[in-house]
């Protein structure tokens, strides 16, 4: 299947969805799904790198966040419409990720990683200080009631969820178009054997440095659209450690080598993580998670998808 | 006529170990160069400084004319530098198919104009795993493969960089008398389309009958380089490496 | 912004105290990641692990910190040991360190952030020991006590790695298996069973790094993140596998991020060794007396 019939599928299941979100009309779905989109796209933006390229980031939080105080700086500087707000974070969070490439992937795989991880913490310790965007104080942006364009209007939770929706189709098929492509072929020289690769005439910086760049730029889209939906931003919960690990482990425990493995990671950890957050603790819920993240690197290295495959593969062997 | 391949005073440290000690070595097009030593005497340090996998310290390769030690060891690929790893190191996770096309991808497509065409490039693999008898496993994993298999798959891959020079590092370690006759007739047809190539190996009857100049690395130092009959009867050469 | 001089030599004074002590959290890691070359990321863990507990029997029990932290050198010992056989059992033995094993000492670290936060919740914890409190005076230096007496350990904890490593067959072997596992195993000793030994004995330092922490600051369960920047820049800056550059690197962190806290507010302490570390790599990526 061609690039473009899955994009076209893929929008119709999307405006599917967001057809019976409407109809269905209950608040809390919609701010539920909204953080299982976001985990979408955060989780396909880590397995550009992290999965087909085999880089791990720790420090999803530092480029989910810069999107979300890009969208702080310009509400208070220079107010734009949401959509704006997104291709803004784009361009700051794909910036931030090609810089932080260029200083560290000429080094080794685990280099990368300990830098991914120390920039959280630094950006933190920037943002703490920036009275600007609220420091550690918080900045408060108040979402407006609904959103109205002439005579159409539609609760504004529904617009952000609309948006999420879209930049999911954007990320999926995104993933999806590298993986059947030249690029993917190269990302997964990379993650197989980098100095093969080399010798094989593929550019390993160049291609890395794409993913750095790609990955972060969706990290940063998918925080521009939350300051508006959490509604009051302090540093603590925009570099929240839920991000750094459900963006390792979503895509870990879903499978990493395609598109689908985030997606179904995402879509089964999220909902357990609604679900356990509000009868159980959020404490717990993430303790749950690290330590399914901890199993299945152990024992199912390629995740739910892998176990499918494997069970397919025997199935047809006998 | 100029060489191919020049490689000039090359040294190269690895912390307090000396590996290569002043290396000078000349390929002309179209030869075909025997390299041997002992274990351990640089020879797989000295390829991978003349590929650009290592940096040397001192000394200077120069390609076809062009001084490449700025280059990359991607950019010297697709300059027409291929070699083989003495490690099989395939594409785990790809097929033998597909193992393959990554060089015709990324090295002969992104050289000007060539391979357009989808129906080139198939062609192209098909041909490659035929040339080396693998086309049967074609769509297998590379972890399905003989020892012997995976030589063959090694050798494969630098061949479809469409290289002027290819280094064959200790392919035939461990192969059989039929095997190494296998390889070494493929070199030999390789030879004939123009391609110079250097053959690294310890299986001194191959060298032989193959090389029509040798040179011998001992303790990283080029202690012999001549003619093939000349250099098995050096002392130097019969003390360091023959005589053992 | 008045440089006063008796500020300056003060914060000097503290950065050398607090470098001595992150030595001391660091050298665990000088072992395995740069003498096994094993990433653990989730050496802060550990060492605020060790924290808890010293604090637990302390407040309960009334022992020294730094007691119980050589009380619990055994136990944390068999846990790295046991730690690093699941890590080599599952990825070093599968090739898939990289990613997998990356991706399994974050959970490690992660996971045992979120026990302590259960257990402990998320308040600070504090020990109370004989010479937290007083400081001695030399002339304008003041040198509190409870950073004194960790950076003595330190130094001492330092010195008996440094001994260990270099007098002794199985630091020696240790040293050996980070340059020729292959050579090794030519000597007849077994290099897992040598890499197991000295990742057992990384996480063990971690228990005495940890009763430092929380004797110089209290401790609260995500504090173990803000030491991995600090960690691994050290590590870099120091030369991997070179103990004495670990030292010296440590120090001269200690003394940068003192200096930047006492003039510039201790919100801006934790930049200070990312600052390094990307510096570092840009850089000098061998480090200062790297190999």
């Amino acid at each position: 299947m061609n690039n473009v019939k899955f994009s076209l599928i893929a929008i119709v299941v999307a405006a599917a969805v967001l057809a019976f979100a409407h109809w269905f009309k209950v608040d809390y779905l919609f701010f539920a799904s909204y953080t299982i989109l976001q985990f979408i796209v955060l989780a396909t933006a880590w397995n550009i790198l992290g999965g087909y390229c085999g880089y791990v980031n720790f420090g999803s939080a530092a480029f989910f966040a810069i999107g979300a105080y890009t969208s702080v700086f310009l509400h208070k500087a220079f107010p734009l419409p949401v959509p704006l707000l997104i291709v803004v974070s784009a361009i700051t969070a794909g910036i931030a990720g090609f810089g932080m490439g260029y200083l560290t992937l000429r080094l080794r795989g685990s280099f990368f990683a300990i830098a991914t991880l120390a920039l959280a913490v630094v950006l933190q310790t920037l943002v703490v200080n920036w009275d600007f965007v609220g420091g550690s104080r918080g900045a408060y942006i108040i979402r407006p009631e609904n959103l109205e364009i002439g005579s159409f209007q539609i609760p504004y939770i529904e617009y952000l969820f609309a948006l999420m929706l879209g930049l999911t189709v954007l990320a999926l098929v995104t993933a999806r178009a590298i993986e059947h492509s030249q690029l993917g072929y190269g990302f997964a020289t990379i993650r197989d054997d980098e100095l093969a690769a080399e010798a094989s005439g593929v550019p390993t910086l160049r291609l890395k440095l794409i993913a750095t760049t790609l990955s972060g730029a969706f990290m940063g889209m998918a925080g521009a659209p939350f300051p508006y939906y959490i509604g009051y931003l302090q540093p603590q919960s925009a570099f929240g450690l839920e991000y750094a690990v459900n963006s390792i482990a979503m895509p870990m425990i879903g499978g990493t080598t395609s598109w689908v493995g985030p997606l179904v990671g995402a879509i089964l950890l999220g909902s357990a993580q609604q679900y356990a957050t509000v009868t159980i603790s959020s404490a717990v819920n993430l303790l749950i998670v690290g330590l399914m993240l901890v199993a299945f690197v152990i024992i199912a290295p390629n995740g739910l998808i892998g176990l499918v495959q494997d069970w397919l593969r025997k199935r047809r062997a006998s | 006529m100029s060489p191919l391949l020049h490689v000039n005073t090359i040294t190269k440290r690895f912390g307090g170990f000396l590996a290569l000690d002043g290396v000078d070595l000349v390929v002309q097009p179209g030869e075909r160069l025997g390299l041997i030593g002992p274990n351990g005497s640089g020879k797989s340090t000295l390829v991978n400084c003349v590929c650009g996998t290592l940096r040397n310290e001192v000394g200077s390769v120069n390609f076809n004319g062009e001084v490449i030690d700025k280059l990359t060891a991607h950019e010297r690929t697709r300059r027409g530098l291929a070699r083989s790893f003495q490690l099989p190191r395939p594409f785990h996770s790809m097929s033998l198919a597909d193992n393959l096309r990554i060089p015709l991808l990324y090295t002969v497509r992104a050289r000007e104009g060539m391979l357009h065409a989808h129906t080139d490039l198939e062609a192209r693999c098909h041909q490659l795993l035929e040339l080396v008898g693998l086309l049967k496993k074609a769509n297998q994993l590379p972890r399905d493969l003989t020892q012997v298999e995976m030589r063959k798959l090694e050798l494969a891959r630098a061949m479809a960089a469409e290289p002027k020079l290819l280094i064959a590092d200790e392919s035939m370690a461990g192969l059989s008398h039929s095997e190494i006759d296998d390889i070494l007739a493929l070199l030999f047809r390789l030879n004939e389309t123009g391609i110079t190539v250097i053959l690294i190996e310890h299986i001194m009857s191959a060298v032989m009958k193959f090389s029509q100049r040798l040179a011998v690395l001992v303790s990283g130092k080029k202690v012999a380089d001549g003619k093939p009959e000349d250099v098995v009867r050096d002392p130097e050469v019969v003390r360091a490496y023959l005589g053992q | 912004m008045d440089i006063s001089f008796d500020l300056l030599i003060n914060a000097i004074a503290a950065g050398l105290l607090l470098g001595g002590f992150y030595a001391a959290v660091t050298a665990g890691v000088s072992i395995s990641f740069g003498m096994l070359d094993i990433v653990n990321i989730a050496h802060p863990a550990f060492v605020i692990l060790g924290s808890y507990i010293a604090y637990f029997i302390n407040i309960n029990y009334g022992v020294d910190p730094i007691l119980v932290s050589i009380l619990m050198l055994p136990v944390f010992y068999a846990l790295g040991a046991a730690v690093y056989q699941v890590y080599y059992l599952s990825f070093e033995k599968r090739g898939q360190e990289s990613l997998r094993g990356l991706a399994f000492f974050f959970g490690l670290l992660f996971v045992t952030e979120v026990t302590l936060i259960l257990v402990f919740g998320v308040d600070y914890r504090y020990v109370e020991a004989a010479y937290i409190g007083p400081s001695i005076h030399l002339g304008l230096i003041d040198l509190p006590l409870r950073m004194l007496v960790p950076c003595a350990a330190a130094i001492t904890l330092f010195a008996c790695i440094e001994l260990f490593i270099t007098r002794t067959f199985t630091g020696r072997a240790i040293m050996a298996v980070s340059q020729d596992q292959l050579a090794l195993q030519l000597m007849a000793a077994d290099p897992i069973r040598i890499k197991r030994i000295a990742f057992g004995l990384s996480i063990a330092v971690a228990a005495v790094a940890g009763a430092l922490l929380i004797i110089i600051q209290p401790v609260e369960p995500s504090v173990g993140r803000e030491y991995i920047g600090r960690i691994f820049a050290i590590c870099v800056l120091g030369g991997l596998g070179s103990m004495p550059g670990t030292l010296i690197a440590a120090v001269i962190l200690g003394v940068v991020e003192s200096i930047t806290a006492t003039f510039y507010g201790p919100s801006w302490a934790p930049a200070v060794s990312f600052g390094f570390l990307l510096l570092t790599l840009a850089f000098r990526p061998s480090g200062l007396l790297g190999r």
